[in-house]
């Protein structure tokens, strides 16, 4: 099967920091993969570069099997890569539906020859795709301050969906939400996948990762060190890789797993069960 | 029996809806208190009174909706409205037609009066300084140079049209008798004059038709959704695909543009171009805006909450004046009121969701 979307060589650097280092990956049409690591191996990174907030120094970019180039967020999202940041970047003063269609609204004429907001048609679009994915809010009408975060999760996720994405990239969804919110989105995550739309998240949550995804990507010091099946691995040995104490498939001189192993590890620890915040800043 | 949610339940529609409620205890009370006061004539006094204000405020609901607040407006009224005096008098001392002097001074009063909106936008949207620094930066700008322009005095002997345009009805009415739009009946005595009802100011109609067209703009069309949008969530906004810069620039240029318009008014009632001319009305508009429902960060109002402030804010200027109290009491009751809106926006919300 030919990956839709298939990363080769991409380097990321911020000044001296090698952010993202000759990293490489596939992801599939229907599978939902688990970018894991430790704060500052680069996950958020790596997204960003194929989200169009931040353009790689060097390595490819192939969609869809066509290699392509990401200037921009607005291009990201135009070939169909949609991504959902921790913060879901929701009005929250505006209703679902509008939610929904903000930056692309339904237009209809008034009087035949000004343009305004087609209120009906919105809210019908909004209802099918939120009943397409077995979501339930309470009212489209409703602004998006009265939702629960796994409802707004929800709201942000049909959003993506109606637009037609073709990847979907989730930082951190579960961070926010409480225990029965978590299994709705992981439900949603599913759902989705089983429409054959591939899903690539970024979370702590190892229990949660474990739960949706197919296959698991470890990341550290900017560098992918292994790729496990879900099936054919455990937490621990998850837990072992991302922060060093097991050696990585392709470090040849592994450097930083004999350096205090303990440390990293209890560092991980101690954050991974946090609401991490990773704040993106755009523009 | 009433049990304690239903109770809840209308406290929160009755504070919802407060600010109608205050503007009918005002009406009431200056009714019952004031004399003549619900008078047709003084309720158009009242409208013209608002005009000034109700421009403003108008421009102001698009930008505090977006999260910012253009204090520029006070002195952009003098600004514009010595642009069109000094205009309108220069080319009828130059011997052109009092039509064409009168429409170019409006003309330039307007186009000029964008120029402090667009650099507002600019400095806001391009250079991120804050709202409340950059126009009050434009708020002195726009003073000195109507001094400059004005030579410090304000400009009389305008073109008589002016007086005929901002003095002049929609409708004269001689009951039984006339019925007339724009001009007084002709063939009248003098004694048919005192009875002439005059209905509806030009000022006030010049005034509703802009209003009317920017409240359609705000609610109705994908320009006001995505004010609405920028003020709940930049972020958002961005993400979405809005360019959020250039829609701040033409919010900002929307504000200045109903200041110039103010200053257009002004001329056209007072028929004279003054530098301080509703410099004091920059704290009414705010009022207005707030207490119609606007947040100060951003986000929500609409132009139907602002007139209903505005008229609060004109019912009890002209009830005071009605009553004989100095006009200064205006300001204690206006800074009450804007303090009291406050305080509901700021609680209202706890009362609708409860404490539980």
């Amino acid at each position: 099967m030919e990956p839709l979307l298939e990363v080769k060589n991409i380097t990321k650097r911020f000044g001296g920091l090698i952010a993202v280092d000759n990293m490489d990956m596939k992801i599939f049409p229907g599978e939902v993969v688990g970018l894991l690591g430790d704060n500052g191996a680069g996950k958020s990174t790596l997204i960003k570069v194929i989200s169009g907030v931040y353009r790689a120094n060097k390595g490819k970019i192939f969609f869809a099997g066509k290699e392509t180039r990401i200037d921009n967020p607005m291009h990201a999202l135009k070939i169909g890569i949609e991504t959902i940041y921790q913060d879901l970047a929701l009005a929250e003063n505006l209703n679902v539906y509008s939610n929904i269609f903000l930056g692309r609204e339904k237009l209809k004429r008034f009087l035949g020859l000004i343009k305004i907001l087609d209120h009906d048609y919105m809210l019908s679009e909004s209802r099918k795709v939120l009943d397409q994915l077995e979501i339930e809010v309470p009212s489209l009408k409703k602004q998006i301050r009265t939702l629960s975060g796994g409802q707004r999760q929800a709201v942000a996720i049909s959003r993506s969906i109606y637009w037609d994405a073709k990847l979907l990239i989730m930082d951190e969804p579960t961070a926010a939400l409480g225990v029965v919110e978590q299994k709705n989105v992981l439900n949603l995550i599913k759902t989705l996948s089983s429409q054959d739309i591939p899903v690539l998240i970024i979370s702590h949550q190892l229990h949660d990762v474990f739960s949706v995804a197919t296959r698991l990507l470890i990341m550290r010091r900017g560098k992918k060190i292994a790729e496990r099946m879900t099936k054919e691995t455990t937490t621990d040995e998850i837990v072992g890789l991302i922060v060093g104490s097991i050696p990585g498939d392709y470090d040849h001189v592994n450097t930083d797993a004999s350096k205090g192993s303990d440390v990293n590890r209890r560092h991980f620890a101690s954050r991974s069960g946090k609401n991490h915040r990773s704040k993106q800043n755009q523009g | 029996m009433m049990d304690k949610a239903d109770f809840r339940e209308i406290l929160v529609i009755l504070v919802k809806r407060w600010i109608l409620i205050f503007l009918a205890i005002e009406l009431v009370f200056f009714a019952i208190f004031g004399t003549n006061y619900l008078s047709l004539r003084n309720l158009q006094n009242i409208l013209l009174t608002s005009t000034v204000v109700l421009l403003l405020a108008t421009g102001q609901t698009f930008v505090i909706i977006t999260g910012g607040i253009d204090l520029s407006v006070g002195f952009m009224v003098g600004f514009s409205g010595v642009i069109c005096a000094k205009v309108m008098v220069t080319l009828q001392a130059a011997g052109i037609s009092q039509s064409v002097a009168v429409s170019s001074g409006i003309a330039a009063a307007l186009l000029l009066g964008l120029l402090p909106g667009l650099i507002n936008g600019l400095l806001v949207a391009k250079l991120r300084v804050p709202p409340f620094i950059a126009t009050f930066g434009m708020y002195g700008i726009a003073y000195g140079f109507a001094e400059i322009i004005s030579n410090n005095v304000p400009i009389h002997n305008l073109p008589t049209l002016v007086s005929s345009i901002g003095h002049g009805y929609l409708i004269y009415w001689l009951p039984e008798k006339a019925f007339t739009f724009f001009k007084i009946p002709e063939n009248i005595t003098r004694l048919e004059l005192q009875n002439l009802v005059p209905i509806v100011p030009n000022v006030t109609i010049i005034a509703f038709i802009f209003v009317a067209i920017f409240a359609f703009i705000l609610a109705k069309t994908r320009f006001g959704q995505h004010t609405y949008a920028i003020g709940g969530s930049v972020d958002a906004a961005e993400r979405s695909g809005i360019n959020v810069k250039r829609h701040l620039i033409k919010v900002y240029m929307i504000s200045s543009f109903f200041a110039s318009l103010a200053g257009v008014c002004y001329v056209l009632m007072f028929i004279t171009g003054r530098a301080p001319a509703g410099s004091a009305r920059l704290l009414d508009a705010v009022v207005a805006v707030v207490i119609g429902g606007a947040s100060l960060y951003g986000g929500t109002g609409s132009i139907g909450g602002t007139i209903i402030g505005v008229l609060i804010i004109g019912v009890l200027e002209i009830g005071l004046v009605n009553l004989g109290v100095p006009t200064y009491n205006l300001y204690i009751a206006v800074g009450c009121i804007l303090i009291l809106a406050v305080l509901v926006d700021q609680f209202l919300p706890k009362l609708v969701h409860g404490k539980d």
